[in-house]
């Protein structure tokens, strides 16, 4: 199961449009729902886009926003203005 | 006059002008003065201008979000116990999962907090030392919050009112105090590799997400809200971790060895004090989501397997032992649920024995083992339950020098013998229940012959006296409330009582 | 189904926890405060001794020369936890965020005069470094001292500290136009500037002091209590002379967060000056070595903003730093 990487976010409804979003833009991507939580795994690589979430929310969705919701990640991240990216080899 | 255009920096460049060159070079007194500790382990840090920061919060939108956080949470507590949500969980005896908590990992957070203020105010580079300062904080709002959160619980149920002096004194409790002490008193880049990568990165997800997934399974909507409220500080904690590991061994090769012996140190002692966490799964959550065999091959072998390929180009290789410690997956829980169902006449929450439901469950989950190794002697126990002679263990147990948890464990390759290793230093015998445990001693035996092991000092008369009575005393422990068997307990008593009230109200 | 609970017995069978209710000295409702501070650091049966100072528990009252019966008489008069701390901070700060907004619209910093624009590189930007020094400070002192009530009100110093430091570098990117050059200016006058070398010397003195306690005085009380007035009430009331009205909006987080800290502070002093003789004479010690030393080394930072009123505003806060000294029982 080398190389897959991970994001496990809240399930409730603040963190609901960056899953989806997160689904969409991550063809790959896998979620595992369980009580509260969600842990979606996609492999090698995994990217949240700020103008995903955005158009879901109907406002500017800063990737730091993300703090509220995340719970657990595997790989290494790196974050800037428009996207959040998780990866193996950076 | 107008001042040119403005121009538009990114979150990098904005956060690198906001942080980084905010130190200086001393030179009234000498930067090996001001920063005394950094050096001693022998990790060698060229340039730590590399240093990258993967999240780059300024402390203004640190408590902007932290704050949001702290509101929302607060919120579910103060309904929680306006509504008396205790009244909602699935059944009282998942309260003993939360008292082991309240005493056994809360007082460490409190530790994490303190030892990274040493670091946030020792390390040298700005990057970590600004990481280290945020998770100081963030640990001792893990502390505060799981005391808020468990304060109610501590009205209505035994066993929480003394958790800090029961931390200080109750023998099970210093397997986690002397993990958190042994890592306090190590080097800062030795307490990073062990709390920020080891535990955090590669253990932690063990005990929050299964764990707290199963607080929400169970009806605690309090604990599941502090818990993955926390888990999200936990997500920059774990970046650190990895940012750390990958740092030192890009400084310098010279590292590799020294940060390869202490993942393997630690990878070890957190796979002992996680079989806490693997009994509180299979056996204290009423309704379960998910084995500890389950949750270890997720969170260990998959997960850790990707991580400790990625790192495999810097030449780490797996924990020594990985493969033992995927091997006990498969008994550690039943092991340790059997510890303290025979000594729970000294412990500060309730044992009981699994119903035949949740013993079908175990056996599903445990198909190699539970029918086979377990289920015999709990059957043997259920009969003397039922005998009126419910058993309690009277004799002192003997405790592994390292991680200080009673020798129950058994051998690898061969589950039917209890392991035993011992080793002799300065003409005194000391004993392990592992190889992993031995090895440790033997790398450090200065440092772990020192180790305040409950069962030695009950015995040097350090602890209140020599019978049970005196020792229970000494540990602020209610004879016949906090400790023994759930049946019969007033916990159980008061559960029923409000059980048969809402029967009676439904009707 | 609804459930009438008011028909169940659901009364507590205590309200704190026991170690709260020994010091409330009755099993009453304690506050999130109290519950969330008291006892909290383990006190006894420590595993190992330090490799990086083996002389001291990683946990000791022996890392300061003040003594104390209980250490949680430092009760936080704010009574901070982590989430009151946070969200206090966040709307303190949400002020500031529009602060900035304000002053960027109407684009203030243009009303500065040329000369005092240079000034304020020279005299605030720099202090990002001064505030930098008082993080590593309040560090120290949650690494090293005793018991929940100075480690945490500590480390939310030490947050505070690196807040304002990140507010004085904005200001700094503000007045660069978006860039870092002056913040790159005012590291060079805070390394080689004469005006600054005193006190860059006391900060890193400070930095050495091994007992927490006296960091804690040469710090809070001595450094801070002069500095902040002479900084942003006589500094600024200069600016207001040369059009930097936009200067006193941008600092006004400073300002109220200086009340605020000095109430903390104060009853520190008071409570340890309080205890014991021994304290009150260690105490007064330390904070009149640490006041003349500081004091002279602000003379040349007073001179170059100030001229020739520099005497008079250093007798001043001289004289309000002594009168508060004297209200908190240290002997002058």
């Amino acid at each position: 199961m080398a190389g897959i990487v991970s994001i496990t976010l809240q399930n409730n409804d603040e963190a609901r449009p960056v899953i989806e979003s997160i689904l969409e833009d991550n063809p790959s991507a896998n979620a595992n729902y369980m009580p509260g939580a969600v842990k979606i795994d996609c492999p090698e690589r995994l990217v949240v886009k700020a103008e995903s979430v955005s158009e879901r929310i109907g406002r500017d969705w800063d990737p730091q926003e993300i703090h509220l919701t995340i719970v657990s990640m595997g790989g290494s991240l790196d974050e800037d203005d428009d996207e959040l990216v998780l990866s193996w080899g950076a | 006059m107008t001042p040119p255009r403005k121009k538009k920096m990114n979150l990098k460049q904005r956060y690198a002008l906001m942080t980084r060159g905010l130190d200086w070079e001393t030179s009234y007194q000498k930067m090996d003065d001001v920063f005394p500790y950094d050096t001693f382990e022998g990790i060698k840090i060229t340039d730590w201008s590399k240093w990258e920061d993967p999240f780059r919060l300024t402390m203004d939108a640190y408590w902007k979000y932290q704050g949001e956080k702290e509101r929302k949470l607060y919120a579910v507590l103060d309904s929680f116990a306006q509504n008396n949500g205790q009244l909602g969980i699935s059944d009282a005896r998942y309260v003993n999962a939360i008292k082991l908590f309240l005493t056994g990992v809360t007082p460490l957070e409190y530790q994490a907090h303190r030892h990274f203020a040493h670091l946030g105010r020792h390390i040298r580079g700005v990057g970590p030392r600004v990481a280290a300062q945020m998770q100081s904080l963030d640990e001792l709002r893990h502390a505060q919050t799981q005391i808020h959160t468990i304060s109610h619980y501590n009205k209505y149920f035994d066993g929480f009112a003394e958790f800090p002096h029961m931390h200080d004194r109750v023998w099970y409790l210093s397997v986690p105090k002397s993990f958190f002490d042994d890592a306090c008193t190590a080097g800062p880049f030795e307490f990073f590799t062990a709390i920020s990568f080891a535990f955090e990165y590669v253990l932690t997800n063990l005990l929050f997400v299964p764990f707290m997934s199963g607080a929400a399974y169970n009806g605690d909507l309090a604990t599941v809200t502090f818990g993955f409220s926390a888990q999200s500080d936990e997500a920059r904690h774990m970046t650190l971790g990895i940012e750390v590991i990958k740092f030192m061994l890009e400084q310098h090769p010279d590292n590799l060895p020294i940060v390869q012996k202490w993942v393997d140190k630690w990878f070890w002692r957190g796979h002992k004090m996680l079989g806490l966490v693997a009994m509180m799964m299979d056996y204290m959550l009423p309704k379960r989501i998910m084995s500890w065999k389950e949750a270890w091959e997720i969170y260990f072998t998959e997960a850790g397997g990707a991580l400790f390929e990625d790192l495999s180009r810097y030449g780490l290789r797996v924990p020594k032992y990985a493969d033992i410690a995927t091997e006990e997956a498969e008994h550690i829980s039943h092991q340790n649920w059997a510890i303290f169902y025979q000594y729970t006449q000294a412990a500060g929450f309730h044992t009981w024995l699994p119903t035949d439901e949740e013993m079908a469950w175990l056996s599903e989950k445990y198909p190699n083992t539970f029918d086979k190794y377990y289920r015999p002697r709990f059957e043997m126990w259920r009969e003397m339950e039922a005998k009126g002679e419910r058993f309690y263990n009277n004799a002192l147990p003997q405790l592994c020098q390292t991680c200080q948890i009673p020798m129950g464990y058994t051998e690898p390759g061969d589950p039917g013998k209890i392991g035993f290793r011992s080793t002799e230093y300065k003409g005194e015998r000391y004993h392990f229940c592992s190889d992993g445990c031995k090895d440790i001693f033997e790398n450090e035996p200065e440092k772990f012959a020192q180790a305040w092991l409950p069962v030695h000092q009950i015995f040097q008369g350090n602890c209140g006296g020599a019978d049970l009575g005196d020792v229970l005393k000494w540990y602020h422990m209610d004879n016949g409330a906090d400790n023994l068997d759930y049946s019969g307990s007033p916990d159980q008593q008061q559960w029923d009582a409000w059980q048969a009230a809402r029967k009676k109200v439904a009707n | 189904m609804s459930i009438d609970i008011k028909t169940m017995n659901v009364e507590p069978k205590r309200h704190t926890f026991a170690h709260v209710a020994r010091r409330l000295g009755s099993d009453a409702p304690a506050s999130r405060y109290e519950e969330g501070v008291y006892d909290l650091q383990a006190t006894t049966h420590f595993h190992y001794r330090p490799l990086w100072g083996p002389e001291h528990w990683h946990f000791d009252e022996g890392r300061t020369q003040i003594k104390m019966s209980d250490w949680y008489k430092f009760k936080d008069p704010r009574q901070y936890y982590y989430g009151t701390y946070t969200i206090a901070r966040a709307n303190m700060h949400q002020t500031t965020d529009r602060n900035f907004a304000f002053e960027e619209k109407r684009e203030m910093l243009a009303n500065i005069e040329p000369e005092w624009r240079q000034m304020i590189v020279n005299y605030l930007v720099p202090l990002r470094h001064y505030e930098w020094g008082a993080n590593m400070n309040a560090c120290s002192i949650s690494d090293a001292g005793y018991g929940t009530a100075i480690t945490s009100a500590a480390i939310f110093t030490a947050g505070d500290r690196l807040g304002i430091a990140q507010i004085l570098s904005r200001i700094g990117i503000s007045l660069g136009n978006g860039t870092g050059d002056l913040l790159d200016d005012a590291k060079a006058q805070w390394m080689d500037g004469e005006a600054w070398q005193g006190l860059r010397k006391c900060v890193e003195d400070s930095l050495v002091v091994k007992d927490w306690f006296e960091a804690l005085v040469a710090q809070f009380l001595v450094m801070d209590g002069l500095i902040y007035p002479l900084v942003y009430n006589h500094f600024d009331s200069e600016g207001q002379k040369h059009g930097a009205a936009a200067i006193s909006i941008l600092c006004e987080f400073m300002v109220d967060w200086n009340t605020e800290h000095n109430r903390w502070v104060d009853a520190v002093i008071k409570v340890a000056a309080k205890e014991s003789e021994e304290n009150q004479a260690l105490l007064s010690n330390w904070y009149g070595e640490w006041r003349d030393e500081i004091h002279k080394a602000l003379q040349p930072l007073a001179a170059m903003v100030l001229g020739d009123c520099a005497d008079s505003a250093l007798a001043d806060v001289k004289e309000q730093l002594d009168k508060r000294a004297g209200k908190l029982g240290l002997n002058l």
